[in-house]
């Protein structure tokens, strides 16, 4: 059994640490000592950091983001398209989209998909929203950028039923290829998907 | 421990950053869950989809442990259902039955209707009219099986168009047609003697009238004594590949 190196407040930090994904306890040992050696430039910043995001973040009533104002700066930005909704799983994918500056429209962050293995059903998702959402007038596309696969499509068709009655145009990310993906080390799914969403040049 | 068999991926559940709890219906071991190092990688995801057919090998210190899978793809046939409602609703509905069988029991004859299901789940209605069947197999191994094969009543073998809610055996024509409003219609593609490959799908009434059969039998012996009401992936996909709600 290893023995306690530092205090109990250090091996209490390291704990907290080694809770993140992406860290696990050797990880976040270091993690401890990097901050604990960088005092002033790191860890009192990191600590004030840490404070004001856990004070100010919120959940965006209308899209469900997160954000330090209610409702979020994607919501109020009215350089934005406010005639498609980008419907998203997780507020990570919100962030993905947004990275790679592809669409320049509303998010809805559903917190989740359809998943009877996990116990997830409508009910749990912000899903009710997002069909009132899509009533309003102004709105005139839907994208379902969801993960392609079994529950994430799942959940796609199923808000697709459900939006189906609204005057909008329901919209999914193409399956295939991915850029830089070469044929030989792609599985048959993906290939299978590919050729049949096949486009003409 | 190790074995190494055919199996149908029924779920994948993420484990710690890397890994995943893999559950496959096997056909010489049930249902069967077991870990897979890599398993949340973009590598090993679409493989681990519900409905492919997989080679699996599973290795353990001990039986009772969960163990380890090494699995590869043979049939990866979930990426070609994404764009179809029916599909879909269809996987999780099987997936759904299937994790009705306790686990590490073997079932072959459920592994090999839901082999010959999941890979025929493209066409709507051939997927209704064997999704009906794989519920009506799935009563009997579970010991809830319906007598399709003769009268109740008679005994007789020919003409049998009803089931009776009450002992769900089949009932003729004629010794039927007194209380035709208290049973259940039987669709010709359920009775006993249909055959393997019947030449044409159902009609959208005989399959509405198989499921509203298998619905009330697999509501009061298996769904009901739970506590729970048939699922809803389960009116999902009746509405998707029959129509109607």
């Amino acid at each position: 059994m290893p023995t306690a190196v530092a205090g109990p407040e250090i091996e209490r930090l390291i704990q907290l640490l080694a809770r993140l994904p992406g860290l696990g306890p050797r990880s976040a040992r270091r993690a401890a000592l990097a901050l604990i050696k960088k005092r002033e430039q790191l860890m009192a910043p990191l600590s004030a950091a840490l404070q004001i995001a856990m004070e100010r973040s919120s959940i965006c009533r209308v899209c469900g983001n997160i954000d330090t104002s209610d409702p979020c700066t994607v919501c109020t930005d009215e350089r934005r398209d406010p005639s498609v909704i980008v419907v998203v799983e997780d507020v990570a994918d919100l962030w993905a989209l947004e990275r790679a500056q592809v669409v320049n429209a509303r998010y809805h962050v559903l917190g989740g998909i359809l998943s009877p293995l996990d116990g997830v059903g409508p009910d749990d998702l912000s899903i009710d929203a997002l069909v009132k959402r899509a009533h309003a007038p102004e709105v005139k596309e839907v994208i379902l950028a969801l993960n392609a696969t079994v529950d994430g499509q799942t959940t796609a068709h199923y808000i697709t039923d459900l939006i189906g009655h609204a005057n909008v145009k329901v919209t999914r990310l193409a399956y295939g290829v991915p850029v830089g993906g070469e044929l030989d080390y792609l599985d048959e799914g993906t290939l299978a998907a590919a050729i049949r969403s096949r486009t003409p040049l | 421990m190790q074995w190494a068999d055919i199996g149908i991926v029924l779920g994948a559940r993420r484990h710690g950053e890397t890994s995943a709890v893999v559950e496959l219906m096997t056909r010489q071991h049930g249902r069967h869950l077991g870990l897979v190092r890599g398993g949340s990688g973009t590598r090993q995801k679409p493989v681990l989809q519900v409905g492919n057919l997989v080679s699996a090998m599973w290795r353990a210190r001990l039986d009772e442990h969960l163990g380890y899978y090494l699995i590869e793809g043979l049939d990866l046939r979930a990426a070609s259902y994404l764009p179809m409602a029916h599909a879909l609703y269809g996987l999780n509905h099987l997936a759904a039955l299937c994790r009705l069988l306790p686990e590490r029991d073997s079932h072959p004859a459920v592994f090999d209707l839901l082999e010959h299901t999941v890979a025929h789940l493209g066409d709507p209605s051939l997927a209704a009219a064997l999704v009906a069947r794989f519920e009506l197999e799935l009563l009997a191994e579970l010991g809830f099986g319906l007598d399709l094969g003769s009268c109740a009543a008679t005994g007789r073998t020919a003409e049998l168009v009803y089931v009776s809610p009450r002992s769900g055996r089949a009932v003729s024509r004629e010794a039927g047609e007194p209380w035709r409003d208290k049973l259940f219609a039987l669709p010709a593609f359920l009775g006993a003697d249909a055959p393997e490959s019947q030449s044409g799908a159902p009609s959208p009434a005989e399959l509405r009238d198989a499921f509203a059969l298998t619905g009330f039998f697999l509501a009061r012996h298996v769904y009901e004594p739970r506590g729970e009401s048939l699922p809803d992936q389960r009116h999902h996909f009746i509405a998707a590949a029959v129509g109607g709600k």
